[in-house]
Order: C-alpha cells, then structure tokens, then sequence
C-alpha cells in the first residue's frame, strides 16, 4: 500500500489553518436579511397570544412570522427514523414542529421568525414581539414522566410515552436461578450537549429569476435535506440545491433534521425574494440543538461461581425530550451496546422511552452507547468486587474469544439488522491495555504505596465494541480531468474527520496519483445527490468503501486506454506517478491527463456503447455493520478533601480494522476521549423542576480545557472486516464510549481507603457531586453503625 | 447574542468623563475593560443607555510606588499589567499571587483592575485581595473626591459604595509590615474559571523571638474569602482566633474551621452546594494559613 | 400581516437612533475606514465589514477564545470589544500571519499541519493567535506553560493532544520564538 496506512498529511488543512475555508456563516449575499427567533420562555405551556405589531414597527425589521402566518406549510417534521422490526414494541411518533402553534413543549422552543437587517436589529424585535403563555407544570423527572398525574405533553396521548420496547435472547429468569451471584443496582446518566465550538447556521437563497434554491446548511446530511426541502416546498429536488460547506464540529447533533429553523428559513426566503441568514447563537445552541444522554437503568447480572456471565437483565427509562424524530436510535444503541465483548447467553432488555419537557433527545457521538457500556461494565465491577475476583480476571473470563465470529448476539440493532460481530480479537486488547497500563505493577506496587502514603490513586479498565458503519448506502463519483489532476465527489457531509484526505488516500492507491492530487468534493448536492449522510461511524465504511470501487473501475478504464494508446496488454502496464507506461519501458508514457483527453474525444467516432471520460460512480451498502472494539484504562488521583481528580495515566487500545489514516484516527480517538472525560467529569446540563436549564452558557457548561486531557498511551490492533473490501470499521465515536465507565471505576477504586464500599452508580461527576456521594455513603455507614 | 444599542462617550481626561457621568447619572455605566460588562451585554442582562468608555483616558493606567512604600494603582490599568509589574510583586505579593488566577490572559489583556472592582463580582478574585490588603481606593465625581477602605467600598452582591456620578480612580495597596507572609489559594472547575471558593490569607509575626514557628506571635491575621458571599467577606472570628498565637498546624486547622463553619454562611448552586464550598473553605484557609506561615518566617531570615 | 417595513430595501446600515461612529482601524496592515453603530462587536467589525472570515465566533461571552485575534500585539477576545474602541488600533487576524518567502503557511501554521493539530479547523485561527503572542514570549516553553496558554480556547474536536504536540515541533523547528 502506497497510500493507504500512512500518516499523510491533510489537504484540507491549508485552508483551515489561514482562514479561507468557507463556514456557513461566511457566506454573505447580497440584500441578505438576518433572522433570530422568538423563543418560549417556558418549558411545558399553552400558547395564548403572540402579538407581533410593535416588532413590524421597529425600523429594518422586515417580516415576523408566527405559526398562523405559515399555513400549510405548517406541519411536524418527518419521522427521521423509524423504529425497527423488532416484535415488541410500542412507539408514538411526535415530531418537532417549525413553530409552536397551541402549545411549547421545552424552553427555546420557536415561536415566531423574525427578519431584519441585521442579526442586532433582529434581537432587538425579538424583545418586542409579545408572546402570552399559560404556563403548565413541567414534566422534567424521567421516573415521575410517567407517573398517572403527571401532566401530557402531547395531549393526543395517554401517557407521555414515546416508545417502549423488549428485546431478549434465552432465558434470563431461568439463568438466574442457577446464578451463584446475582447483583442488581440502579445506575444514572444524565444529560449533556454536544457543545460543537461552530453552532448551527442556514444561508437560504431563492432567486425568483432563476427559480433556484441554495441553501447552506451546517448539516451532517445535505442530500436527505434538499429531497426533503424540494417535497416540502413544492420544488423540484432539481431547483434546490444544499451545500454543507466546513462545518465546525458535528458530533451527532448536526445529522437530525429537519431542525425548525432548516425548515423555515428556505420558505422565507421564496416569501421575501431575499436571501436570509440564520446564525444560532450559543445561547440558542443550548435548547435549540439535540442534546443527548438522559437514562436512568434497573440492572441485573446473573454469574456463576466461577464469575461466568449467566445473564442480564435491564430495565431502563430512556428522555427522549419533547418530540422524537430520531425514532429509537439512541436507546436500540444502549440496549445493543450494552451486551459489549462478552459472552452473554441470556439477555433480557426493556426500555421505556418517555417524553420530557426538555429539548429533544438525538444521537450525540456514542449515540446511546456509553450507556450500556457504563451499566455492563459497572455491574461486571461490582460482580467481581463481590466474588473478590480480579477486574481483569473477570473480563477476561467472559470475553467472546477469537474463533467465535461472526458472532450473532440473537437481537436487532439500530440499522434493522441482526447485531452480528464480525471480527475482532478481543482478548489481546485487554492484554495489551493491561500492559500498557502496567496493571499488575499498579496492583502489586503503585496503589498499595499510594495508599500508605495517604495518596488515592485508582485505576479504571473498561472494554468496549462499538457498532459502525452501518447502512443504507454512500456512493462516490471519480473523474480523471484532462490535467490529470482527480476530482472525487461523494454526498456525505464532513464536519473535521478528514475525508478530504483519507477519501483521497484510497482514491490515490488505485489510480497511481498523489493524494493532493485528489480534489474531494463533499456535501454539495448539485455535485452529487445520493447518499444520506455521516452518523454512526460510517464515513470511512461506507463511502470509503465507494470510493475504492469507483477508484478501481476508473482504474480499469484508465488501464483499457492505456493500452490502446500504448499498444500493450493491460497486465503489462504501470500505473503510477499519474502516467502509465509499459513494464520495463518508463521512457514511453502516457499521462492521466491525455489519456483522460483521448476518453473524450472531440471529433471522430468511437466505440459503439462507450462511455465518456475516465470516470466512475459507485455505491456501497454493506448487508450489516462493522463491530470496532477496544479496551481504555487509566490511572486517577483524586484529591481526598476538594474531590478534585487528575488522570494520570490513560492509555487506549482501540481495533477498527484496516486504518486508513493514523493521524487522522489517533485524532478521533483522542478528541473522543476528551469529549468523554467532558462527559464524565465536566458536562452536564442542570435543569430545575420547571424544565428551565440553568447553565445555559460555556461558563457554566464545562467543556475540558487543554488542562483537563491527559497525555494518551494509545495502540491499535488491526482485525479487518470481512465484510468489506478495505476490511475497515469506524472510529468516529469509539473514543467518547467507554471513557465514562472507566472513570467511574477508577474513582470508586481510589476512594476505598477513605470510604470502603463505596459505589459509584451515575455520571456525570464532579467535585460537588463526589462530595456528596461520599458523605451520604458516611452518613449510611453511620445509620448502620447505629443499628448494629 | 447581539447587545442592545447604547449612546457611546470616549471621554480623553477623567474631567471629561466625570463631566459625562454627572449628566447621565444611572443611565450610564462605565466601559473599563468590558470582560464582564460585554458579555452580559451580549446576553442583554446589561442594557445600559449610555457608555462611558475609559480607555482612550491614559491617566487612568499606571503602577506607581507609593510614598509610604505602597503600590498606587490607576484603575485603568489592565489586570496584564499589574500581573507583570515588578513593583507589584515587590510590594504586594498577594495581589501578584491572585492575578494568574483571573480568567485567560486573552482575558486580562484586556480587562482592568479598577473595572473588576467596580463591578464586585462576588465570585472574582480581586474584591477578596483588596478586602486582604487593606486597600484604599480613590473614587471622584467632578466636584470632588473621597477614600474609601476596600471594607466600606464593597457593599453587597455586584454593589460598591460609587454613587451614580462617581467613578473610581485608583487603588492603593498598602505595603505590608515586616515580617508578613501572604497566600492565594482557590478551587476552580478549570483554570480560568470563577472559582467555587477562594482564600486570601495575611499572617504578621511579633518581630524578634526564636527561629522556630513555635517561638513566634501572630500579630496580625487576616483571611478573607471569595465566591462564598454575596460579596468578599473576611472570617473575622477566625482571625481573632489567631491572633497572639503561636502558630501551629492545631491552631490553624481551628481557625480553618471556624472560618468555614462559624465565619461564613455560603450559598449552594449546580457547582457546589454549600455544604462543599464549607468544606473547600476549610480546605484552602489550612494551605492558605500555612503558606503564609511560611513566607512570613522567610521574611524573617 | 406579517411583513412589516422592510418592504422597502434599505441600503447600508439601519438607523437605529444611535449615532454612527467613524472609526479607522488597521488591520493587517490595511487601514480599514467605516462608519459603525457603537454596539457593533469587533468580531462582526472584522467578519462582516473588513470580510475577514477567517475570525470565528463561538460563543460571544469570551469564554471559548475562537475570535481571539491581536490588538497592537497582544491576543484579545474579539467578541467582547466593540468596534469603536479599535479606533486608530493595530489589528491582526489569521489572515494576517505571514508565509515565509516560497511558503504556503506560517511556520506555526505548518507545525499544525504537520502534527494534525486541527480537525474541523473552526476553532484554530483563535488558537493560532492565542498561541503567536504566547511563543513571542516563551520562545521555549514547557509542555504544562503550552497547555495553560492553550486553556483560554476550547477545542471540541482534538483533544488538544495533537495542538501541545504542534507548538511542540513548531519550538523545535524554530528554536522558538514567534
């Protein structure tokens, strides 16, 4: 491999680095009017009036739109995703509106659009627009959402569920009658923000004349955008055209659609006959972005003697905030995520979805993932602590060996399809990242010194798969230009991960270019219009997998030229250095460039059926996913009197196949991580009881700073797919799943000496948050004492 | 997170400005640094009519030694240039020790020591330090001018005692006697952020006596605290605990723990209740004591 | 009714009954010469008026450093000056930092590259003018100095990891210095 593999620096970079990439809020056109949006104040309410005259008054105010004003344009969003065929369930589809008409359902909510001359003048409508509400009280408690008193949100409904599901394997109930130990806690994980530094933006620009629509959209999925655009608005999927230009960070968040603003933005703009501008604030971010991570579980594990897993059962309750476009993705992925790299031959998950009146509930990097991980891991810690087993040991024990894949976990994941593991070696991570860590030193030296010299040092060790690259299909279009240079189109949208190199890479491998000689094009539907979009670590599966198809048939035109032109068999020629000569004879070459010119001849016949150009489009849907795995450990000191904690030592060992890039996938793993530590021990979002957020602001929302990440220790293992010709898996998220769990252990293992017992049950953490845990533990401890 | 629109002053003299104040009165708000004033503008929690911008008035900025052997401080002096002033480290040690502390750099490049003063932000740092140094501040309207001890400026949360046409003009940190030894402590999130409690700490030594802690005499203690109150507060039955003591690690876990649960009455919010910022006072008025300690036995060498 | 005065097209900016301030700013060595409202923010001075997009806005309350640019030489948050008070300043932005001769890149910039310091880039130009006064005078710093001068700008997609390990090779490469 010439490309492929290597560490090859990005094309994408220069641009960046001098600040001419194009984001969403560069764009600036001509008599562009600036929206900002009236919000609801209120969390769960009804609507009484919404006066908008003074507003209208105010000079460069252009227009103020309510929900009154949009007709029939008014409807709820599509239900982005369905729920999967899987026999037991339930699921109530209520989607997200463009603006409230009868009720608001979580603060932030938009209720009227106003345009103005700048986005100041815009603010300044805002406050004058008046808005009457009937406030109702919240639903903002996950375990009371369902409560017979509680009040509806979607008053249609019963209850305020959205979706309930089950989904087993076995015989759980008969395997914990044969346990020899059976452990059972309730865990916690709240809230967070994606917190991507670039908010959302949309640039809309009708041009009457032409009876064209461009829109700019900060979206992670571009094509499913302008389809959706040109149905709603009566155009043609030809008149519209969504361009995802750099967008600053996705993570997730940017994927759902369609975002009320997305919808509203592209009408307004064929009202007024001016292009508008939408720049969300940061403020704005925090209610009108998804969010995700609220689940509370009601976990079992069944072992034998010897710490083998009989059996799990979970129940769990699942925010989905106020409406859920995004169907069941998140909690499918807890439910699928959390059987993990073990051997689990009975399994038996329920999940209660429930409405909250708080902004809604999709994907954000992991996806549902940590969560399963964290109550897997954390009931395999408490198991082992219990049976006074070793943590190692116990994994060990329990880890689907080698030779078993495919392994068919007997359940359904989020893509539809059966949660098979294709490949993967996961006893030798866990070893390595035992290693790494120095596991046995830390045991036998490290942690007993520590502790005599009064330090709490713990560590955590966790392992992880990850479910990637999953369906429908990516697809990518390669030409070879008459300058020899290559040009790459594909419909996934990139928020930073690099596919304007690595697509580039595995382009370059077959068709003998430098990979700066590969000018991708991604996220523009007028270049290509098929495809969905980048979520669930697929980018490098799925259209890389196109990319190297569509590479290898241009490759195979470039070739039947050439050998034409050159008067030679085809298995005589090489191609490389952008030129194909005859083996042995380099002298006597011809380039991409004329051999591109002689495919598209401009006089004269040629072949009968011939296609023009030495150009390709291909696609690729893989039949299932591609299972990553990895095992992350780290060493935490933490601070007996401020509860403070340091990670002193973190290393990583990570699997996803083939790598394409290690630059640019020890990137993503080690933003992952950071993003995890944010969500462990920095990030979380506090609502009060009446649904109103009360850290709405990046003083109060802890992002980790360059002070808060560890160095990393990091290694990969290498266990191709076989379910694809690159044999790769994703790595987008892998990085951010398991950090949460291993913190916790580490955390609980530290404090023992000071509180022994003491279990770590929830997450996020934070100083405050341990303080309390261990005085209630003390408290506890004390109560026992008293009795005794 | 656009601010709301404001009439706009850039007064060249402290006259000019002074001048400005009086006419507007409350309509107006003073624009020293902006670090704090901007962003709750930029949230529209601050919707001032009228701004008075201070920073193209050059007097206003300047670190002077004072006769006395203090440092006089104009109050337009960014916070970066009383952080990287040699004087200030000489003279005010504590007040050198806090200013790391104050936000990012981009932050203190720009933001000023008076402007932090002024707006008592009871979770910043400064108020404390001065309230420890026993600062002095000048504050002017255009008939007159008046001092005032950091004690009486502070009076309450975002509250000093500035009439509506008064500005503050400088700060003079005293020096401090001999035989003094000083310490910052705070607990934050992150670096950078407002700390969830804070800890300025003065201790003074009887002069002569033995070598040995043991052998000395407080004279003079002072501990005050940041981010507990509604403002920066002293823990004065913990300093009268100390004084005409032998120090020792006993007696300052004492004063520690009167501080924190005697002293002081903290409030809780989503970063810690106020059971933990009791706990963090205890915690940091220990270090910050002992620090002090520590210092003040160096300045006897 | 929903449309109100913007019926008619204004040209330039609104009056908002607030006078308009002249101001003369350079920025990058190009004296830039407007009339503002006074609430104008100096980001949106730079992004919207003197086209310099390379500038990023994050948050608007000074906290994740991404328009951070220099005002006479010292790094500031953009977002939390108005553009009248840059009056007769000295400005500079990404798009200020010069290529060597026979260069594409600062050699800051190229380290970034070089060691992959960035991912979706938005953040990065307030990280590289965070970082330019910071190395002008700590030609050589310490890996924990690098991450305290880092902890003013968030970054949600690196990790920070590559971005120590840039400033790292960019020291090395150097000699240090800015």
């Amino acid at each position: 491999m010439k490309h492929i593999g290597k560490p090859v620096r990005r094309n994408e970079d220069a641009r960046l680095l001098t600040g001419k990439a194009v984001f969403v809020d560069d764009v600036h056109l001509p008599a562009m009017l600036h929206a900002a949006f009236v919000r609801s104040d209120y969390a769960h309410g009804r609507i009484v009036s919404v006066d908008t005259r003074q507003a209208l008054e105010l000079p460069g105010v252009a227009a103020v739109y309510t929900a009154e004003d949009l007709g029939d344009y008014w409807r709820p969003g599509p239900l982005l995703v369905p729920p999967p065929p899987v026999e037991e369930k339930t699921f109530h589809a209520r989607t997200q509106v463009p603006l409230a008409r009868d009720k608001v359902r979580h603060v932030g909510e938009p209720i009227a659009l106003v345009l103005a001359e700048s986005r100041y003048i815009a603010e300044d409508a805002v406050e004058l627009v008046e808005v009457e509400i009937d406030p109702l009280d919240a639903v903002v408690d996950l375990e009371q959402a369902l409560d017979e008193q509680a009040p509806l949100i979607h008053d249609d409904l019963d209850s305020n569920l959205s979706a309930e599901v089950r989904q087993s394997k076995g015989d759980y109930q008969g395997a914990r009658r044969q346990a020899a130990v059976v452990v059972r806690r309730r865990f916690e994980y709240d809230r967070g923000a994606s917190a991507a530094i670039e908010n959302r933006g949309i640039v809309a620009s009708w041009d009457g004349r032409d009876q064209h629509l461009t829109v700019w959209d900060s979206t992670q999925a571009p094509i499913p955008i302008r389809n959706g655009l040109a149905e709603m608005l009566g155009l043609s999927e030809s008149q519209v055209r969504v361009i995802a230009p750099f967008i600053g960070g996705g993570f997730g968040p940017k994927i759902m659609m369609f975002y009320p603003e997305e919808v509203l933005l592209p009408w307004a703009s064929m009202q007024l006959q001016r292009p508008l501008k939408w720049i969300e604030d940061r403020e704005e971010n925090f209610y009108a972005t998804t969010q995700e991570r609220g689940q509370i579980h009601w976990a079992e594990i069944a072992l034998d003697a010897e710490g083998r897993i009989l059996g799990v059962r979970d129940d769990f309750l699942h925010d989905a905030g106020a409406y859920d476009p995004y169907g069941l993705t998140v909690p499918i992925n807890t439910q699928c995520t959390l059987l993990g790299c073990y051997q689990v031959p009975n399994y038996d998950s329920h999940f209660k979805a429930v409405f909250t009146n708080k902004p809604i509930v999709t994907p954000y990097r992991g996806a549902g993932r940590q969560h399963g991980v964290f109550v897997m891991e954390r009931l395999l810690d408490l198991a082992a602590r219990e049976m006074d087993l070793d943590r190692a040991e116990i994994r060990r024990r329990n880890l689907i060996p080698p030779e078993a894949f495919p392994y068919d976990n007997e359940i359904i994941f989020q893509d539809f399809r059966p949660l098979v593991y294709d490949s993967g070696n996961y006893p030798r991570c866990l070893e390595r990242a035992l290693e790494m860590i120095d596991y046995d030193d830390f045991l036998s030296r490290q942690q007993p010194k520590a502790r005599r010299e009064g330090r709490l040092l713990g560590l955590g060790l966790v392992t992880y798969v990850e479910g990637t690259g999953i369906g429908p299909y990516e697809g990518v279009r390669i030409t070879v230009e008459s300058s020899g240079k290559v040009n790459l189109v594909t419909g996934v949208g990139t928020q930073g991960q690099g596919h304007y190199t690595s697509f580039a890479q595995v382009a370059a491998e077959q068709l003998g270019v430098g990979v700066e000689d590969v000018r991708v094009v991604t996220g523009d539907t007028r270049e290509f219009h098929w495809g969905t979009g980048t979520f669930a670590s697929r980018g490098a599966v799925v259209a890389g997998n196109a990319c190297h198809n569509a590479a290898k048939d241009v490759r195979r035109k470039i070739l039947e030229q050439a050998s034409e032109a050159l008067e030679a068999a085809q298995e005589d020629l090489v191609l490389e250095e952008g030129k194909v000569y005859v083996k042995g004879s380099p002298e006597s070459s011809v380039s991409l460039g004329e051999l591109a010119v002689r495919a598209n001849p401009l006089r004269g016949a040629v072949r009968h059926g011939a296609e023009p150009g030495l150009e390709s489009t291909s696609y690729y849907g893989p039949e299932q996913g591609a299972t990553a795995n990895g095992v992350h450990a780290m060493i935490v000191e933490v601070d007996a009197e401020t509860c403070q904690v340091k990670i002193v030592r973190y290393a990583v060992v990570h699997d996803c196949g083939r790598v394409l890039n290690p630059l640019i996938l020890d990137g993503q793993i080690e933003g992952g991580v950071a993003q995890g530590i944010g969500n462990a021990f920095y990030e979380q979002l506090h609502f009060d009881q009446t649904g109103q957020l009360l850290n709405a602001s990046f003083m109060d929302f802890l992002l980790p700073t360059a002070l808060d990440m560890p160095d990393l220790d990091m290694d990969h293992f290498e266990t191709p797919s076989p379910l694809n010709a690159l044999g790769v898996k994703g790595a987008g998220e892998a990085g951010a799943i398991p950090v949460a769990a291993a913190f916790a252990q580490a955390v609980e293992d530290a404090l023992q000496p000071l509180a022994p017992g003491l279990e770590i049950l929830e997450i996020p953490l934070s100083p405050n948050r341990l303080f309390e845990i261990l005085s209630e533990h003390r408290d506890r401890r004390d109560d026992g004492r008293g009795d005794a | 997170m656009k601010p709301p629109a404001f009439d706009y002053h850039a007064p060249r003299t402290d006259e000019e400005a002074l001048d400005l104040l009086s006419r507007f009165g409350g309509e107006a708000k003073i624009l020293a640094g902006g670090q704090s004033l901007i962003p709750a503008m930029n949230f529209r929690l601050a919707r001032p009519a009228v701004l008075i911008d201070l920073n193209g008035i050059g007097d206003l900025a300047y670190v002077v030694e004072e006769a006395s052997g203090g440092v006089r401080i104009g109050s337009m002096t960014r916070q970066r240039t009383v952080e990287t002033s040699s004087l200030v480290r000489d003279c005010s040690p504590l007040l050198h020790a806090a200013m790391p502390w104050v936000a990012h750099v981009q932050i203190r490049n720009r933001g000023t020591l008076g402007g932090s003063l002024a707006h008592a932000d009871p979770a910043a740092e400064l108020p404390a330090v001065m309230l420890a140094m026993r600062a002095r501040f000048r504050l002017e309207n255009n008939e007159d001018e008046r001092w005032l001890e950091a004690r009486d400026f502070f009076t309450g949360f975002f509250a000093t005692a500035l009439a509506e046409d008064e500005m503050l003009c400088e700060i003079v940190v005293p020096c401090l006697p001999s035989y003094s030894g000083t310490a910052f402590r705070e607990f934050a999130r992150r670096h950078g952020d407002y700390a969830l409690a804070g800890c300025c700490a003065v201790l003074t030594l009887e002069e002569g006596q033995g070598d040995s802690s043991a052998d000395q005499t407080i004279k003079d203690a002072r501990l005050t605290y940041f981010s507990v109150a509604d403002g920066p507060v002293e823990a004065v039955q913990a300093q009268s605990l100390l004084l005409g003591q032998s120090p020792a690690e006993g007696l300052f876990a004492e004063a520690a723990y009167t501080a924190a649960q005697t002293d002081l009455d903290p409030p809780g919010d989503i970063h810690a209740s106020p059971a933990f910022r009791r706990q963090l006072v205890e915690v940091l008025t220990g270090q910050a004591l002992a620090e002090a300690l520590k210092k003040a036995l160096e300045a006897k060498d | 009714m929903t449309v109100g005065r913007g019926e008619r097209l204004y040209c330039g900016a609104v009056e908002t009954g607030r006078a308009q301030k002249e101001i003369i700013v350079e920025v990058n060595g190009r004296e830039i010469r407007r009339s503002v409202e006074p609430r104008l923010l100096l980001s949106d001075f730079l992004r919207h008026e003197a086209d310099l997009t390379g500038t990023h806005v994050g948050c608007e309350h000074g906290v994740c450093g991404a328009c951070t640019v220099l005002m006479d030489g010292e790094a500031v948050r953009s977002c939390l000056i108005f553009a009248v008070q840059a009056n007769r300043r000295s400005l500079t932005t990404v798009e200020g930092l010069q290529a060597p001769e026979g260069r594409d890149l600062h050699p800051l910039q190229e380290a970034f590259r070089e060691k992959h310091g960035l991912q979706c880039g938005f953040c990065t130009p307030g990280i590289l003018m965070t970082l330019i006064p910071f190395l002008r005078d700590n030609p050589r710093p310490r890996k924990e100095q690098i991450r305290e001068a880092l902890s003013g700008n968030l970054c949600r997609c690196t990790g920070y990891v590559k971005i120590v390990e840039a400033v790292q090779e960019y020291v090395s490469r150097t000699g240090g210095g800015a």
